[in-house]
């Protein structure tokens, strides 16, 4: 009904048309062209990239930069490091923060209100940098991997997530039964609440695994061996402090021979190669994001 | 975060049924062993969480104190003498005092007020979209550069800015504006600071902003539709009063963290020639504390900036309740 009338739109509506579609270009162009350039920068020919002659396409291919990536011992080492602290810190994460979630969503444990404030209030107040440096130093928690692990292991904001989506997605009456056939608040946990909340585990679980992938801040302050560095810190010296070759020091190189654009190339590849993994998860969380959010905001 | 709006109440608390037991109540004490005889399943599963938190978050609290005292190493954390306000002072009279405080204000609010209307506005047009495979593409697209890590966001401001090598040098070259070295200028740090977070985390920020639009009452749509109202006046008078609550909220939280500038990205785009605009409290409290040892002179600093930034999120709570109805608490 009334179609033919629904067609035809009024110069005010194009108007609109039009200006949506040019803001939505604009904004996929301005966020996807650096991330489009920096992949066809990688594998070009340095000179054309610095030069300014590549712009839409790869030119004069070239691996040097992957070349000299593979050969660099400090890359693979922070490599290995941050897998090891990203997979064994996200572990402990979703150890601590899942049954407290879910002891939280429970009304009727007493404690729920006390406890929940106990948490809340540290994302409001804290003790400060120095305070904590002093505490992880007397616990000998500085220059030791489990400063990665350990400390801050549970996330407040990710805490009230997974509690709320826990409350509002469990029904009352399962536990009822549940418990009315003699089952425990553990295997209650563990087999039912966990596995019909895959959404809040995945996107929590997400949230935990870039945090501790992106972390700078714990390398930087905590730890001084260069053995413990995760990938983020030699991040730092090669993209940031220009140290981009392993044998010279700064970008004129050890023979003098590496100009610039060289060090350039090495750092495209660089920034593909270690954001690589966290792109590769990103397809299949994605899905949980609005959800997760949402949980996380409007209710509280 | 308790978020609570003042017109919908939350609804049943944690609170265990009254009202049964009002004949012969059992004394307190064989109350609560009932009730941790029956909870100490659900004590056992928070009990890691709330070790971490306590060790972690509440013990450095305590640490707080070393803002009023000499740090001494034989002594520990609080054996040192009592200095008072001294420190506090010390860092008030002090000739950095002005620029820190200028510098960190200047970045956080200048943040403020260019970060936090973008993702309102990108959750406003995205929801204009009808054609859902355009829409998909383009969230995908934008929340992407949120998982960029700050130390390779600022590698690539390094190197697509670089004045000689960079695809933005070579812009500004061909646009006339000559060699501007956008990372070591005064002038450029704090527009290309806020610009590049604009950039990585306004798709990310306008998901919160989506998830209220999507929860709006598809029936307003209609009676707008039968009222003739264009899309530009469906925005104004429905999709905008629908995100008030969630925007209020996020505006009480990010008022709050006024004085904390994100250490990291400062801290990384910091070189000799902006240092002037970029030296921010948390910046100097690193150096000072952990660079420099200067142990309760930093704790001081530090402290100070909490207490500034509390009080900002307490004031701004209490007119948000005042004005719109809607706090944090």
């Amino acid at each position: 009904m009334g179609l033919p009338v629904q067609k035809v739109k009024s110069p005010g509506e194009r108007l609109f048309d039009l200006f949506l579609i040019l803001v939505c270009a604009f904004v996929f162009l301005i966020v996807a062209y650096p991330l489009y350039f920096v992949v066809i920068a990688s594998v070009s020919d340095s000179t054309l990239v610095a030069t300014g002659k590549v712009t839409l396409f790869p030119r004069g291919f070239s691996t040097f930069g992957y070349e000299e990536i593979f050969r660099d011992a400090r890359i693979w080492v922070g490599y290995r490091n941050t897998v090891v602290y990203t997979f064994l810190g996200t572990f402990v994460n979703l150890l601590f923060t899942l049954p407290a979630a879910y002891v939280l969503s429970r009304r009727e444990f007493r404690a729920r209100r006390f406890l929940l404030f106990f948490f809340v209030f540290t994302m409001f107040f804290n003790g400060g940098l120095i305070p904590t440096y002093i505490l992880m130093k007397d616990l000998h928690l500085t220059n030791s991997m489990w400063v990665f692990i350990l400390p801050f292991s549970v996330n407040v904001y990710n805490l009230i997530i997974t509690r709320t989506f826990f409350e509002t997605s469990l029904p009352k009456e399962l536990y009822e039964a549940a418990a009315m056939d003699g089952c425990s608040h553990f295997s209650y946990f563990l087999k039912v609440a966990l596995p019909l909340s895959r959404a809040v585990v995945s996107v929590i679980g997400l949230y935990y695994l870039v945090a501790h992938w992106n972390d700078f801040f714990t390398g930087l302050v905590y730890i001084r061996s260069n053995g413990l560095q995760p990938l983020q810190i030699v991040l730092r010296d090669i993209l940031l402090s220009n140290q981009v070759f392993a044998e010279g020091a700064g970008a004129g190189g050890a023979a003098g021979g590496y100009a610039q654009r060289y060090a350039d190339q090495v750092k495209y590849g660089v920034i593909i190669v270690s954001t690589l993994p966290v792109l590769l998860v990103y397809p299949f969380i994605q899905k949980y994001f609005e959800k997760g959010v949402l949980i996380g905001s409007v209710k509280g | 975060m308790a978020l609570q709006s003042g017109k919908a109440p939350i609804g049943a608390s944690g609170v265990p049924a009254k009202g049964s037991g009002t004949a012969a109540r059992p004394p307190r004490t064989a109350n609560y062993r009932k009730a941790f005889a029956r909870d100490y399943p659900l004590w056992l599963m928070i009990a890691p969480a709330v070790a971490v938190i306590f060790i972690f978050n509440y013990v450095p609290m305590y640490g707080i104190q070393l803002a009023f005292r000499d740090f001494d190493f034989t002594k520990g954390l609080t054996g040192g003498e009592w200095r008072g306000m001294h420190y506090f002072s010390q860092f008030v009279h002090s000739y950095m005092f002005a620029d820190l405080m200028r510098n960190t204000l200047f970045i956080s609010l200048a943040t403020i007020v260019f970060g936090f209307p973008a993702p309102i506005a990108l959750a406003l047009i995205l929801n204009q979209v009808k054609w859902k495979r355009a829409k998909k593409t383009l969230q995908t697209t934008v929340y992407l550069p949120h998982f960029i890590s700050v130390v390779v966001m600022v590698g690539l401001l390094n190197v697509l800015l670089s004045p000689n090598t960079g695809i933005v040098g070579h812009l500004m070259d061909a646009l006339g504006y000559g060699d501007v070295n956008l990372l070591a200028s005064t002038k450029a740090f704090v527009p290309v600071y806020i610009l590049s977070d604009v950039w990585q985390h306004c798709g990310w920020n306008s998901i919160v902003y989506l998830a209220a639009l999507s929860a709006v009452d598809p029936q307003l749509y209609d009676a707008a539709k039968m009222d003739g109202a264009s899309r530009w006046q469906t925005i104004r008078n429905v999709d905008i009063p629908a995100l008030v609550p969630t925007i209020v909220i996020l505006f009480i939280l990010s008022m709050g963290g006024v004085l904390a500038t994100g250490f990291e990205k400062v801290f990384l785009m910091q070189n000799t020639l902006n240092l002037p605009v970029s030296e921010v409290i948390a910046t100097y409290v690193y150096k000072i504390g952990i660079v420099s040892n200067q142990f309760s002179y930093s704790a001081a600093i530090g402290l100070f900036n909490t207490v500034i930034n509390f009080a900002f999120l307490y004031a701004v709570n209490v007119l948000a309740r005042r004005f719109s109805n809607i706090s944090l608490w």
